[in-house]
């Protein structure tokens, strides 16, 4: 190992050049289409055969920039009654951008409110989609992109 | 065309230092919120982090470094070692007996005549007081442990001494503070004093401040150290770390305690 | 052994929708990883979840590798009897961590 003293403020955009090299981190790029085939299969198997039509009260909530894609935080909420015979049954969490696509399942009773939190990981910036699943076996989905922060400074 | 290669170096540093619109800094210094975290010039790395980040630390259930607290209260009255004590034996309630040793680590011990670190003062308890083995560094006791301990000073500014006997330990914090090291050829200094608050691409530099440690970083996905951090940052830059617990990373401890004088203990943070 | 943690207001009003907080300490080893010596490290996580009010379903989940260590799970439930919750976690190898709490609605 080898440390040389301190260089005069003469040289800061020398190092500046150096610094911006010396943390490995990139905004990975979107997810590639392939990936998008796969979680398509993964949704139609999840949602029953129902095909999900995109609802706008499926509402995924994450960070706009994920920190580190190793532990993002995520809240799944769908805007429908919780009651016997009409209610929310199921959410289905798919990350397309990952090698393997699926997050997680959650299971609803008709009780409290559709919404769950967790945290995932994410391989790289894409989209995430939630497919809710209702009591008539109707699918529901949102989707919401995350950049996500590959890597990063320091062990 | 020398000075051609000079402007396209100025272009590639503006090009590399500029925050993308998508990515400014996610603080706002005016923010009440954020004063608790502010001391003077000196900002805590919550003030850097994510809102969802700092979320995760408000709500200390929800802040997944607790899961080591509850490991780290119940070995405080654990019995171990041939002396057949426990942490509580001497110091009773850590509650009571340890709100503010947190924030005054490192420190210089007369017995051992050198500066030590919370680390190893338990270490020190347990291999003299107790009669037990030491936990090694990094081992998920000693962070447990560590962060127990500390936790109870959560609040209190820090401050260290750093004249007398420990003078010579600061020294050689700063001097490794502000050294070139590692085939980038940067010091500590360089992003964390000359260019916080900058993005190196989207990684956000902070005043790389120590009161929060031991961290729950989102990366590791576990409880960590200081010394692990600093070992990752000497690896960043292509240096070779020193070992945790090493003299090197115990004086720029000290360096880094002092830097962090007037912010609160925030242990246990969580982070990137 | 993992020490799993829940919190709710255990004394509720009926008709109130409470929220429970839960987490257990796990490294939810994704079978995607290798160690040092270049070699996969076998898959190890908690992959179910779930939780009942005096024996009936509230909520329930199956995780997938892609959940981050030591698993957060929060969810919502209507108060509507007294009685006993019932958390579990399920472990890739078989080992199942529980938990009990008492609920109290008036």
């Amino acid at each position: 190992m080898s440390t040389s003293p301190s260089a005069s403020i003469g040289r800061r955009t020398v190092v500046l050049g150096l610094s911006a090299g010396a943390c490995a981190l990139v905004l990975a790029p979107k997810a590639a289409e392939a990936t998008r085939a796969e979680a398509d299969e993964l949704i139609a198997k999840l949602a029953g055969g129902a095909k999900p039509q995109m609802d706008a009260r499926v509402k995924i909530k994450l960070p706009e920039i994920a920190e580190n894609g190793n532990t993002v935080p995520f809240t799944v909420s769908v805007d429908h009654p919780m009651v016997a015979g009409n209610s929310v049954t199921a959410i289905h969490v798919v990350a397309e951008g990952n090698p393997a696509p699926q997050v997680a399942s959650f299971h609803f009773t008709p009780t409290g409110k559709a919404e769950v939190y967790a945290r995932m990981r994410l391989a790289k910036t894409q989209e995430v989609r939630a497919i809710a699943v209702l009591s008539d076996g109707t699918a529901l989905e949102g989707r919401k992109e995350v950049k996500v922060t590959v890597g990063g400074c320091g062990g | 065309m020398r000075a051609a290669r000079t402007i396209l170096a100025v272009l590639a540093l503006v090009l590399a230092v500029r925050s993308p619109a998508w990515a400014d800094p996610p603080f706002d210094p005016k923010d009440p919120a954020m004063a608790k975290y502010i001391s003077g010039d000196k900002r805590s790395g919550y003030t850097f982090a994510e809102p969802e980040t700092r979320a995760m630390q408000d709500d200390d259930f929800m802040n997944p470094a607790m899961l080591w607290v509850g490991k780290g209260e119940t070995l405080w009255s654990t019995v171990e070692g041939s002396a057949g004590k426990s942490c509580a034996s001497c110091h009773g309630k850590a509650e009571e007996t340890m709100t503010t040793a947190g924030a005054h680590y490192p420190k210089y011990d007369a017995g051992e005549r050198k500066v030590v670190n919370l680390e190893q003062r338990i270490n020190l308890c347990r291999s003299q007081a107790m009669g037990a083995a030491e936990w090694k560094y990094e081992s998920e006791p000693l962070l447990a442990m560590t962060t127990y301990v500390k936790m109870q000073s959560r609040g209190v500014p820090v401050s260290v001494v750093v004249d007398g006997p420990a003078a010579p330990w600061f020294d050689a914090g700063r001097r490794f503070y502000y050294e070139r090291r590692g085939l980038n050829d940067v010091a500590c200094a360089h992003c964390h004093v000359d260019h916080w608050g900058q993005h190196i691409r989207t990684e956000l530099l902070s005043q790389g401040m120590t009161n929060g440690f031991p961290t729950y970083r989102l990366k590791w996905q576990k409880l960590g150290s200081l010394h692990r951090r600093m070992a990752g940052c000497n690896e960043e830059i292509r240096a070779e770390p020193y070992p945790l617990g090493s003299f090197e990373y115990v004086a720029l401890e000290l360096y880094l305690a002092w830097r962090a004088q007037g912010l609160l203990v925030e242990t246990p943070s969580v982070r990137k | 052994m993992p020490t799993p943690k829940v919190k709710f207001n255990e004394t509720a009003a009926k008709g109130d929708i409470l929220e429970v907080k839960t987490m257990i300490d796990h490294d939810m080893e994704s079978g995607q990883r290798k160690d040092a010596a270049g070699k996969v490290v076998p898959r190890k996580i908690i992959n179910a979840f779930a939780c009942t009010l005096n024996g009936k379903m509230l909520f329930s989940a199956e995780l997938a590798p892609a959940i981050s260590a030591n698993p957060a799970l929060n969810f919502f439930f209507t108060a509507t009897e007294s009685g006993t919750l019932e958390f579990k976690w399920t472990d890739d190898d078989g080992s199942v961590y529980g938990l009990s709490r008492p609920l109290t609605v008036t």
